[in-house]
């Protein structure tokens, strides 16, 4: 980071050591964390780099930059504290904030490490993401220099327009390919990059699958495009598709997988995010309130905190909601209101004064960062009560008004709605159906609809661009205003059918 | 060294840069302009740029949050601005970039969009001053400027050249002569003042439509010649019958009803160059804006004459754009026409038929690099 960061020393590391002691005292379990101080230009910088201090060049980075500064200088958000899933953690601390900001990040920092260390989510991801993060850069760098920028840089953002097309069951199976390799073939792959690592083990693997066909389909590069039923579909790892069966140049189908290896880093993070933030915010709080807290700074604590976790009307803080319900599952397994015999006890008011002290608590939320994500986070814990306590409501678009109006404060269609926001990451569930769709070569997706439509116009230009690394005609199925349709580009011009 | 993010930076100013230009005559036809801001820059709004994706519609997702309300109260609060599609957690709306262009960037996206020339000032030149830029390489420097690169390949050419180059042990080894240093040229700028006239018919028969484009017109040709000109000067003059020097403001809100007499405009025009504009010290832009009515053909020629005698000889060049409007008859065009003729290097006449002819209008003006 060319000496834009330093190692933090003196007033603040005798904090960090302080604040370090009480959550190990807590039983967070962590790597290292090593603390970095910078101004602010450099919290934008990594912030713009997704926390990385070194990345590939791309215009998206300079853009995000450019408006984290404006930003910051117009006074409207400021970056209080960046955490970097690694192994040691790099944490990143804002020179000019005060001491008790600094403590709080301090503190909320050492949640979101051990949450790294122990979700099972974040098992697979490399610990090492900071030098693979830098290698691709180089990588980039030096295919940019051989074949033009802007031809390299024209073909990343065709990719980046893909990124968020991932299978999330990949994250396990992943991490078993990434042992099998450690294992017996390290020496040989030692020297590449983790990128094509990942290409050369799913090659294998796709040729480990194809052994098993009664018939392979033969190498020549004619008939791959033709080839039969391709065993492999249909698949949502749309990236990992293409880098194998697209006809690309070598450079391009490293491009994909490096990119695809850092999609796949972010993904737990993407999965996690009411929890991650919910367990930090958890703990700055309670070793802050507990432990590490003076007297003079209890009205800036309560202030900053109240801060980060403010309700919004337009959508769920998931700060707020993470760590309400941390909260709320810690009184539920301190009191003994779980279990048959509680969900099965009709009197309302025995109900509401249950407690059988069973302070299982701070056990019961330990094992829930370990086990769970944002999903089965919120379909098992979360409750009426809690909804109704939260304010929460659902709102939809209504066209009369041409507004957004509040729907609902029903459980079950709260529930439902946030259930709905967090499959996929958010994203629509795209899966490759067809790579010789047609008898033509033509790549058919489809989209699982679950309610909502795609973004119509985004739609076509993404498909514009699948279909230029694919090099043949593309096509997607989805439902648009209620009627199943197909979105064809043929290379030309985009065209909608009805199905 | 600057961080490599300032590359992707520069990068995407780049990219935003082609997105305006691209977009530039949509924008000017659309009478938008850019918001000058207090820090001498310009503040464009465009739609973000952002990279395609499979995504959810907006409208239908809707979302969820945290209040007060009854089923159907609105969702946005009074005051607060709609934000659109919210993933959950993800705090990335919609919004458009504001994209802050200095006026050299704007000028210059207006420039090669147009591909107007540089202006060639009059060859008075008032004041010089010099500048030293470190855009070349000579033989002799001190070391702190030595250029490593360079003399690294001149030692490089010797070597090879006189056969001592061994690629199994490529050790290059510069002597004197290989040794470059960045080295200064001197450039003189001449530090041009510029005033601009500029001159409207505010008849009844120039609507808002009209005046509309005139102030279009004259923002990109303000912009154009500032960023030619070191110091400049903008006068307003309107005119029915009568002509008088105003503000801006007025200049562009005013509204009279009475006849045309367009040699009114230009005598006031002839009377402030003689006051305050010496020709000799100041480059002159006289621009005149009607609708082409004149009250008589007396009056013309007494224009034309006063055209001829004084002003256009004191000018850089005079010109004359014509909005085309549902009462006027267009006749002073062609009476310039025929006057000056097409070809007349010292007046450009160009018509505006509506928003869309703005910019080829302004090409017509500035095109000549007068």
């Amino acid at each position: 980071m060319m000496n834009r960061t330093k190692p933090i020393q003196g007033e603040l590391l005798e904090l960090k050591n302080i604040i370090e002691s009480h959550a190990l005292d807590y039983g967070l379990d962590f790597y290292p964390v090593v603390f970095e101080e910078c101004d602010y230009d450099t919290v934008n910088i990594l912030a713009a780099q997704g926390g990385f201090p070194s990345r590939y060049p791309h215009w998206k980075f300079g853009l995000d930059y450019d408006q984290l500064s404006k930003g910051y200088a117009y006074g409207v958000q400021k970056i209080y504290e960046m955490v970097i899933n690694t192994d040691p953690c790099y944490a990143y601390l804002l020179k000019a904030n005060n001491l008790v900001d600094q403590k709080t990040v301090m503190a909320h920092v050492y949640g979101h490490a051990d949450f790294f260390k122990n979700n099972y989510w974040f098992s697979g991801t490399n610990r090492k993401m900071m030098d693979v993060m830098a290698n691709n850069g180089t990588k980039i760098r030096r295919y940019m220099n051989r074949f033009g920028q802007d031809k390299v840089e024209t073909f990343i953002d065709k990719v980046l327009s893909l990124e968020n097309l991932l299978e999330h069951n990949l994250l396990f199976e992943k991490r078993q390919k990434v042992k099998k390799v450690e294992e017996e073939e390290f020496d040989e792959y030692d020297g590449q990059s983790e990128a094509l690592k990942s290409f050369f083990r799913s090659k294998r693997r796709y040729e480990d699958e194809k052994k098993e066909l009664v018939e392979a389909p033969s190498k020549d590069e004619f008939t791959e495009i033709e080839t039969l039923r391709d065993s492999s579909l249909p698949s949502r790892d749309i990236l990992g598709f293409l880098m194998e069966k697209a006809p690309l140049e070598d450079w391009e189908s490293d491009i994909i997988g490096m990119l695809r290896e850092e999609a796949y880093y972010f993904l737990p993070q993407r999965m996690t995010k009411i929890m991650n933030e919910g367990w930090a915010s958890y703990w700055h709080s309670t070793i802050m309130t507990n432990n590490a807290l003076n007297a003079s700074e209890v009205i800036d604590f309560a202030d900053h905190h109240a801060g980060v976790m403010a309700m919004s009307r337009q959508q769920i803080n998931p700060y707020k909601i993470g760590i309400e319900l941390f909260r709320d599952i810690e009184y539920r397994w301190d009191t003994g209101k779980f279990g048959k015999e509680y969900n099965e006890c009709q009197d309302m008011h025995k109900k509401a004064n249950w407690n059988t002290s069973a302070n299982l608590g701070r056990k019961k939320i330990f094992e829930i960062r370990k086990t769970h994500n944002d999903i089965t986070f919120i379909d098992e814990f979360l409750t009426e009560e809690f909804c109704m306590r939260q304010n929460i409501f659902t709102y939809k678009f209504n066209p009369r008004t041409n507004r957004h109006e509040v729907d609902s404060r029903e459980f079950n269609e709260i529930k439902a709605k946030l259930l709905n926001q967090l499959t996929n990451s958010g994203n629509p569930v795209i899966e490759v159906t067809d790579s010789n769709f047609s008898n033509r070569g033509e790549l058919l997706l489809k989209h699982i609809h679950y309610g909502v439509d795609l973004d119509y116009g985004q739609a076509c230009e993404t498909l514009k661009n699948i279909s230029s690394i694919w090099k043949r005609p593309c096509v997607i199925d989805s439902i648009v205003e209620g009627a199943p349709s197909r979105i064809l580009y043929d290379g030309k011009e985009v065209r909608t059918q009805k199905l | 060294m600057d961080h490599p993010i300032k590359r992707d930076h520069t990068r995407f100013r780049k990219i935003v840069k082609g997105k305006i230009r691209d977009s530039l005559k949509k924008y000017v036809s659309n009478g938008e302009m850019p918001i000058q801001k207090g820090s001498g820059t310009y503040k464009v709004p465009m739609p973000r740029i952002e990279t395609p994706r499979f995504k959810f519609g907006s409208k239908q997702q809707g979302g969820m949050g945290q209040g007060d309300g009854e089923k159907g109260d609105p969702v946005e609060q009074e005051g607060q601005p709609e934000q659109g599609n919210e993933e959950a957690g993800n705090g990335e709306g919609n919004k458009e970039l504001d994209v802050e262009l200095s006026l050299d960037e704007l000028a210059s996206i207006l420039g090669e969009e147009l591909e107007l020339p540089n202006i060639e000032p009059k060859g008075k030149k008032s004041l010089q001053s010099t500048t030293d830029r470190y855009n070349s390489i000579g033989q002799v420097g001190p070391d702190s400027l030595k250029h490593f690169k360079r003399s690294y390949k001149e030692a490089l050419k010797r070597q090879v050249s006189t056969g001592t180059y061994d690629k199994d042990n490529p050790i290059i080894v510069p002597v004197r002569g290989d040794f470059r240093y960045r080295s200064a040229n001197t450039t003189v700028e001449f530090e041009n003042s510029a005033v601009v006239i500029y001159m409207m018919d505010v008849s009844g028969s120039m609507g808002d439509e009209q005046k509309e484009i005139v102030r279009t017109e004259s923002f990109w040709i303000n912009l154009w010649l500032k960023s030619q000109y070191k110091d400049i000067e903008i006068r307003y003059i309107i005119h029915d019958a009568t002509a008088k020097e105003v503000d801006e403001e007025t200049f562009f809100k005013t509204r009279e009803s009475g006849g045309t007499l367009i040699s009114s405009a230009y005598k006031l025009c002839r009377e402030i160059i003689q006051e305050d504009y010496n020709p000799s010290e100041w480059n002159i832009y006289p621009f005149h804006f009607s609708d082409g009515d004149n009250w008589s053909t007396d009056d013309t020629k007494l224009c034309l004459d006063i055209l001829k005698n004084d002003i256009i000889p004191s000018s850089n060049v005079f010109c004359y754009g014509q909005v085309e409007s549902r009462y006027g008859s267009g006749q002073f065009y062609k009476d310039l026409n025929t006057g000056f003729g097409q070809e007349n290097e010292e007046v450009i006449l160009s018509k505006i038929k509506n928003k869309e002819a703005i910019l080829d209008s302004i090409k017509d003006f500035l095109g000549k690099g007068k």
